[in-house]
């Protein structure tokens, strides 16, 4: 154990010495193979960020959703909904939602108006005032009024009083709301209280039970749509695992190409290596120390690509908003001039990025290495 | 003793430009005595050289060395008995560029695995035998002429080998450099060093530090004669004559 | 299909595997019909190259199958959420019926791997490299096992259908049920806590005893293979009900979640190395000793013995820690 320890040191540290005598062609494959990583990483973190932002969004959200459907359309729900739904055993926290869209002229943008539920102490709203989504802040610039106007449908203006800034958290969803009081909302959208509302959440006290209470709320309801938590964040991992899957499928040629680039480095050996190699073969060296050596070169290559491209695409998604890849990913944003992620990387992450970049590339390398570790010792002599 | 009997050396055996390097020698080199190989270029002593250093395996016939028969041995085993028992000083001695002499000199016993700091140790002692004590951490490339020889010969005694086998060592060296080899030489055999030096430099095979000359020619033995004060104890046998 | 990285990386590196496994394969028989150590021709010493070429490729083959099936697991772990009814890795695999065959032949690669890796060590002490034949048919007969196992993942992998509604772990692995799991957790927790903790001393001073001979040897790595099995069905009828304080959660998969401090890996771990270990060496010694490893090859074995031991104690003292840590009490 002790010997195979001495050998291994002795090995590395020849070949950070070599590596180094051979400045410019390592340097340009360090630089591809971080690219490729880069590009990667990125794709990856922003997918995994991007399910995060709406795993943390879902978590308030109700576990149960109901919706009237008229002629196959959302339409309002009746409000004797909320009391026959308060029968069923099992669902606690029965209420009407209160929300719609709002599509403001002035700035172009698409607002979400809401009315927060009963039991959402911390972000209760007073009539005529109003809490809003840091996007929305940041649009009508309120921190110099402390004011938001709006102009309602039918052409009526609106001075809300802004309580406060919604925090960044989970901005992906919270961005362009705008929370209002009951009264205020069914005013600004001229809705009268026996129109009913939006939709209708209730909570399940034992999750195992949901499906139990999806079936009884049908029997009542037969017409109503009935969402579950885990269906809409179950079509949020699907959508964005495919998309994800997508981008990473494009990139497979880049991997493809960059393995083809690996194989042509490793191939090239150059007469002063061989004749390097020959001489070590020659004063004792063996064909698997050879081997060894450029394995750890390889490895050593990887695992800075590794470093520096997962550090790249780190800031890159995090910290600069992942410019290159929004547009693709995100697809669905319109009012997110200043989208910042929660940073979140799993292990999971990283060792699969270490798995569909470093095996192709030292296998891609494995023939090349073993070609030069065969060179035979006695051409020192020739 | 390193015994060959009836060793056959083919290049690209099989193939349309195959060459017999060496073809049926049979010789025996005694221990601690020192041997030249004699012979005009292509006459096969360097390949010669690589049989009996496991450079290479016969294509045909066996090597022994003391007892051991080395020319059936798989790469693996052939290298370690390689490490362990030969030095090697080559032509224009072959240094690894880019690397300190020093780094050079512990090149060889890498593999081993010895702890680092001893290894350091035993290589910083043979480069002040060799006085190149502040010249060891100078690139093999930057190093004189003189002092790539003496690297070279601290090298091939890096393992403490039994055997040291040196190939065309003084090709291309001035006079001084040539003197300075044999004395280096000399020294070597009085430690008890069995030497084996392949040349067609007559100042080498003149010298009095040589026990014994082999002469080669179109891969087969000419002659061995024993020229030193102390002939050797085994008398070597004749290869085929040409 | 679900299109997602780490099944991405899986099916690359299944398919990898099985690519140098099969081009292995057809050096390998190039091998076993031309192979002679004492000669010094060219083909001799161009396969002797080859074998290097060879090992080396499954050595990475092998730290990639380890790798891999540790991401197989976490991966079917974290898919969970996708469908419905499922709680853990287990339910992810119910998906279709290619998942737990997969799973079962990816942790046979490894095994395999492993073996292979321990005799060719073995044979690379010998001068005349005394097993190289064994070995290379050993690699040929472990082939259909690498095709199945790449083809298993596409198969599964491929046929993965969000829609699907599967089982979770705590409708297979009751011992009221029917079937193979049924029966895995429906050992009594004594009998089984005692097979867990007696088999492992046991193996553990088979594997550990120095003067062990032929027999002993091939003894011991067929009790280790029985003791796998053994030993998981303890864990999945005593351990795993310790580790989640509830008599009735029985499952082998969710002991590899977070919240449960990830103390599946501690067990399974020392229990996988281990058992690869001893049939390893078990293989060895039914091979028989050859005249060129009279004294390496025992020497190898009880080396190989030792690390085994203490890998057997170390299970043991997991599993010991999980029951002792517990507030449940199965055992009067």
């Amino acid at each position: 154990m002790r010997r195979w320890l001495g050998r291994q040191l002795h090995l590395v540290d020849f070949t950070l010495g070599a590596l180094m005598r051979r400045k410019g062609r390592n340097f340009m494959l360090l630089t591809v193979y971080t690219l490729v990583i880069f590009m990667l990483a990125s794709v990856m973190f922003l997918g995994s960020a991007l399910r995060h932002e709406a795993a943390t969004a879902l978590k308030g959200a109700p576990e149960v959703t109901v919706q009237n459907m008229v002629m196959g359309r959302h339409a309002l729900s009746p409000p004797e909904w909320v009391e026959r739904l308060s029968r069923i055993r099992g669902a606690r926290n029965v209420h009407g939602r209160l929300w719609g869209y709002f599509y403001d002229q002035a700035n172009g943008a698409n607002y979400t108006l809401m009315v927060p539920p009963p039991h959402a102490r911390d972000i209760a709203v007073r009539e005529g005032e109003t809490v809003i989504g840091a996007s929305v802040a940041r649009l009508r610039e309120v921190h110099r009024t402390g004011y938001l106007f709006l102009l309602s449908p039918a052409g009526k203006l609106f001075r809300l009083k802004v309580a406060r800034t919604l925090p960044h958290r989970s901005e992906l969803l919270s961005a362009d709301l705008v929370l209002l009081s009951e009264k205020d909302f069914r005013t600004f959208f001229n809705l009268k209280p026996r129109d009913g509302f939006t939709d209708i959440a209730l909570a399940v006290r034992n999750s195992n039970e949901v499906p139990t209470v999806v079936n009884k709320i049908t029997r009542i309801l037969p017409g109503a749509r009935v969402i579950t938590r885990e269906d809409v964040l179950r079509t949020y991992e699907n959508v964005f695992s495919w998309r994800e899957g997508i981008v990473l499928a494009m990139l497979a040629a880049a991997l493809v190409a960059f393995a083809i680039f690996a194989f042509d480095k490793a191939s090239g050996l150059s007469a002063e290596e061989r004749r390097e190699i020959g001489i070590l073969k020659a004063v004792g060296w063996e064909t698997s120390d050879i081997i060894a050596m450029k394995l750890w070169e390889g490895g050593i290559v990887s695992a800075f690509a590794l470093v520096f491209g997962v550090a790249a695409a780190y800031a890159h998604v995090f910290l600069l908003d992942a410019g290159l890849l929004a547009p693709v990913l995100k697809g669905w944003a319109v009012l997110y001039p200043d989208f910042s992620l929660t940073p979140v990387i799993d292990r999971m992450q990283l060792l699969t990025l270490a798995f569909v970049t470093v095996v192709p590339f030292t296998v891609a390398t494995l023939v090349p290495v073993w070609k030069a570790a065969i060179t035979d010792p006695d051409i020192v002599m020739r | 003793m390193i015994r060959l009997e009836r060793v056959t050396r083919i290049h690209n055996e099989g193939r349309p430009n195959a060459v017999t390097a060496v073809d049926d020698v049979s010789l025996e080199l005694p221990d601690r005595r020192v041997t030249v190989l004699r012979g005009p270029s292509g006459s096969g002593k360097t390949t010669l050289l690589t049989l009996v250093g496991c450079l290479a395996r016969p294509t045909r016939g066996r090597i022994w060395l003391d007892d051991e028969l080395i020319s059936a041995l798989p790469e693996r085993f052939m290298t370690e008995v390689r490490r362990r028992t030969f030095g090697f000083i080559f032509q224009r001695f072959n240094l690894v560029r880019g690397v300190s002499a020093l780094e050079n000199v512990m090149l060889p016993a890498y593999p081993a695995g010895e702890p680092h700091a001893a290894l350091k140790a035993r290589a910083q002692a043979l480069l002040e035998r060799f006085h190149l004590r502040d010249r060891m951490h100078e690139k093999a490339e930057l190093l004189s002429g003189g002092e790539a020889q003496r690297v070279a010969i601290a090298r091939a005694l890096i393992n403490d080998p039994a055997w040291i086998i040196a190939d065309e060592p003084t090709a291309s060296l001035d006079t001084s450099l040539v003197e300075r080899f044999l004395a280096e030489v000399r020294d070597l055999a009085k430690a008890g060093k069995s030497i084996i030096i392949t040349s067609h430099d007559p100042r080498v095979w003149q010298a009095d530090v040589v026990d014994r000359i082999v002469t080669m020619q179109d891969g087969r033995i000419v002659s061995v004669e024993d020229v030193g004060k102390a002939p050797a104890a085994a008398a070597g046998r004749e290869g085929s004559p040409p | 299909m679900i299109f997602d990285p780490p099944i991405l990386a899986l099916l690359l590196t299944s398919g990898i595997t099985a690519a140098v496994w099969l081009a292995a394969a057809g050096f390998a028989v190039r091998l076993l019909r031309h192979w002679d150590i004492r000669s010094g021709s060219g083909r001799q010493i161009r396969l002797e190259r080859q074998t290097y070429l060879v090992a080396t490729a499954l050595k990475i083959v092998m730290v990639a199958q380890m790798a891999a099936l540790a991401l197989f697991v976490h991966n079917a772990d974290r898919m969970a959420i996708l469908f419905t009814g499922a709680m853990c890795a287990l339910g992810t695999l119910n998906v279709n019926e290619w998942g737990m065959p997969a799973f079962l032949a990816q942790m046979g690669m490894f095994l395999a791997a492993a073996i292979w890796l321990l005799v060719n060590r073995a044979d690379e002490m010998g001068r005349d490299y005394p097993h190289t034949r064994a070995k290379y048919a050993l690699l040929l007969a472990f082939a259909p096992l690498a095709l199945a196992a790449a083809a298993l993942q596409w198969l599964y992998f491929l046929n993965l259908d969000p829609n699907v509604i599967t089982s979770c772990c705590s409708k297979l692995f009751t011992p009221e049920g029917a079937g193979v799991q049924a029966d895995l957790s429906a050992m009594d927790p004594r009998a089984a806590l005692a097979l867990l903790f007696g088999g492992s001393g046991l193996l553990a001073a088979l594997a550990a005893w120095p003067r062990a001979g032929r027999w002993p040897r091939v003894a011991a790595g067929i009790l280790a293979a029985l003791y796998f099995t053994g030993a998981v069905a303890a864990i999945i009828s005593a351990v795993a009900p310790y580790v989640y304080e509830t008599p009735n959660h029985h499952c082998p998969f969710c002991l590899l979640k977070p919240q449960y401090g990830f103390i599946g890996y501690l067990l399974y771990l020392p229990l996988f190395v281990a058992t690869a270990l001893l049939l390893g060496t078990g293989l060895l010694a039914a091979l028989g000793t050859p005249a060129s490893l009279r004294d390496a090859q025992p020497a190898f074995m009880r080396r190989v013995g030792c690390i085994a031991a203490i890998l057997y104690v170390s299970f043991a003292a997991v599993a010991l820690y999980a029951i002792m840590r517990s507030h449940l009490i199965l055992i009067g």
